[in-house]
């Protein structure tokens, strides 16, 4: 148990923080924590919010006190040596890179002094963890870009990033959900809906899944977008182990 | 059925309990700033307390009755007037087809809350009918109100609900004493930092709204910079980022966040800092986590 600490988040809440460094094994562990908390079915414990190293626990004061809460959480962190069990799920995420899909494409050639071929070739040839969602709905903080990617945000944010753009900020890559400012350089667009509000899960992505860009040609994009609004086109998803 | 916004305020916007459950996706919670008010409000006219109902916020708006309902307001005091009439607060009356409820600047208090027998009926978004005003989702249309909206109520009818609660109205000061539980990240301040920020006084500023407060005091040290991984935030959780000037995030927070916190407002004097407006100020006591339980258990209306 070390390096961890338990704190309350206020009468209504408890933050775990693990050791505070992003790494997948730290955010195994969160995942670890989370997944015993729910099958310990634990009276009183409501959502939680796991994040890169730290699991945001909220829970009902009238049925488990802090105290009596913590004292769990300690018991669970000692049998549990903080692993999610069982494969990851693996997205496949289709994404047209360049034109208008991409705006920004150009221009990370001159950053990163690569072809735009390899551009896409070294983003779609990496699997990204999300580590975490957040910032918007079904945002996802992904981990594992390549350094060679990496390059400054925009001078001057734009005011309206398109839904479903794929882009680089620093040596982080993600997708926007909804239409937002933001400095991130877009590289290209996906027809997946990452939030929709009227499905059974909204968030396309849970924390712990792992993402894979496919690219895809400009038609492929319109036809996936059409079944996509038509509620016909099911998204590859496949399972990972680690050591795969 | 329903109420018609004549002229809709500053900003009035459908809002419920929130939507809960689903902060993991990154969906923020939202709901009534003063979710002491709401409740109140939804129990003095019969109804479940987490029914939907109009939150407005400094400046109240002018509405029209297309059938016959009861209503009660809560919270800040807009001085309303119904047919011209002058009518109290907390306390549920009956409205006719073609009244006209009619809502000034708020004299007392920030937020004001407009609630309906058989609450206001927008359709249900991911468990919940409050607005989302930056994914535009939720409410009525993803929005607030503007003039010639017309929002569907429950039910109809004038009689009054029979055992009526009698809630305490607030004093709404404008200064306030707001009790916290320090943590979880107040190791990030220097010693001097955590002295600050208890024995100051620290000044709402203009960049209050549902997502959070922005103060102004003296800046609180930190022991190397501000900046954490981010993890996961609540209602009330005060943050500091490198200015040293906190920040208290509200109902429409994100769900996570990458600043220290130093301490979390305690959930029963959030309705407290809810009603409060630009140019009040607050203090912060350091209370014990179960201290603030206790006094959560007894904290009723």
């Amino acid at each position: 148990m070390d390096n961890i600490r338990i704190a309350p988040a206020g009468d209504r809440a408890l933050l775990v923080q693990f050791e505070q460094k992003i790494s997948e094994e730290v955010n195994d562990r969160v995942h670890g924590l989370m997944d015993a908390v729910q099958k310990a079915g634990i009276a009183g414990v409501g959502e939680m919010i796991p994040s890169y190293a730290a699991l945001l626990i909220f829970y009902d004061p009238e049925e488990i006190n802090y105290p009596g809460l913590k004292g769990e959480i300690e018991g669970l962190l000692s049998m549990a040596e903080g692993k999610s069990e069982g494969g990851k799920r693996l997205l496949h995420i289709p994404c047209c890179y360049g034109s208008h899909f991409g705006p920004d494409l150009a221009d990370m050639e001159k950053l990163t002094g690569l072809s735009r071929e390899e551009i896409i070739k070294i983003h779609s040839g990496v699997d990204y963890r999300v580590y975490m969602l957040g910032f918007l709905p079904g945002f996802v903080y992904l981990g594992g870009m390549d350094e060679r990617l990496k390059a400054p945000r925009l001078a001057t944010p734009r005011v309206a990033i398109p839904k479903g753009s794929v882009a680089i900020g620093g040596s982080q890559t993600g997708v926007y959900p909804l239409q937002s400012p933001g400095g991130w350089r877009i590289i290209g667009s996906t027809p997946v809906e990452f939030f929709d509000p009227t499905r059974e899960e909204p968030a396309l992505c849970r924390a712990g899944d792992v993402i894979r860009f496919i690219p895809v040609t400009a038609c492929d994009y319109y036809d996936i977008r059409q079944d996509m609004l038509r509620g016909r086109y099911d998204l590859k998803i496949t399972e990972v182990f680690d050591g795969d | 059925m329903g109420i018609k916004v004549t002229a809709p305020g500053a900003l009035t916007t459908v809002q419920d309990s929130g939507r809960t459950g689903l902060q993991q996706y990154g969906i923020p919670v939202c709901g009534a700033m003063d979710q002491r008010a709401f409740r109140a409000a939804n129990l003095l006219c019969g109804n479940d307390e987490s029914a939907a109902v109009l939150e407005m916020t400094l400046m109240g708006g002018t509405f029209t009755f297309t059938a016959d309902h009861v209503v009660a307001l809560t919270g800040a005091d807009m001085k309303p007037r119904l047919n011209g009439e002058e009518i109290e607060n907390y306390k549920a009356f009956a409205v006719h087809e073609g009244d006209t409820l009619e809502l000034g600047m708020a004299v007392k208090g920030c937020r004001c809350y407009l609630a309906a027998a058989g609450g206001i009926d927008v359709p249900v978004v991911m468990g919940s009918r409050s607005t989302d005003l930056k994914s535009r989702t939720g409410g009525y249309q993803g929005r607030s109100l503007k003039a010639g909206d017309i929002l569907e109520i429950g039910r109809t009818g004038t009689a009054l609900p029979e055992s009526s609660i009698k809630p305490q109205i607030p004093d709404f000061p404008r200064s306030a004493r707001i009790r916290v539980i320090e943590g979880p990240q107040e190791y990030v301040f220097t010693a001097a930092g955590l002295e600050t920020f208890y024995k100051s006084a620290y000044t709402l500023t203009d960049k209050c709204d549902r997502m959070g407060y922005r103060l102004s005091g003296q800046v609180i040290e930190t022991r190397s910079g501000s900046d954490i991984i981010s993890d996961g935030i609540v209602f009330g959780s005060i943050q500091v980022p490198s200015s040293g000037q906190p920040i208290i995030l509200m109902a429409d927070r994100q769900t996570t966040g990458g600043y220290a916190k130093i301490a979390t407002v305690c959930s029963f004097d959030l309705p407290v800092l809810a009603q409060m407006r630009p140019g009040d100020t607050v203090t912060f006591e350091k209370i014990g986590v179960e201290e603030a339980q206790r006094i959560a258990s007894v904290s009723g209306l």
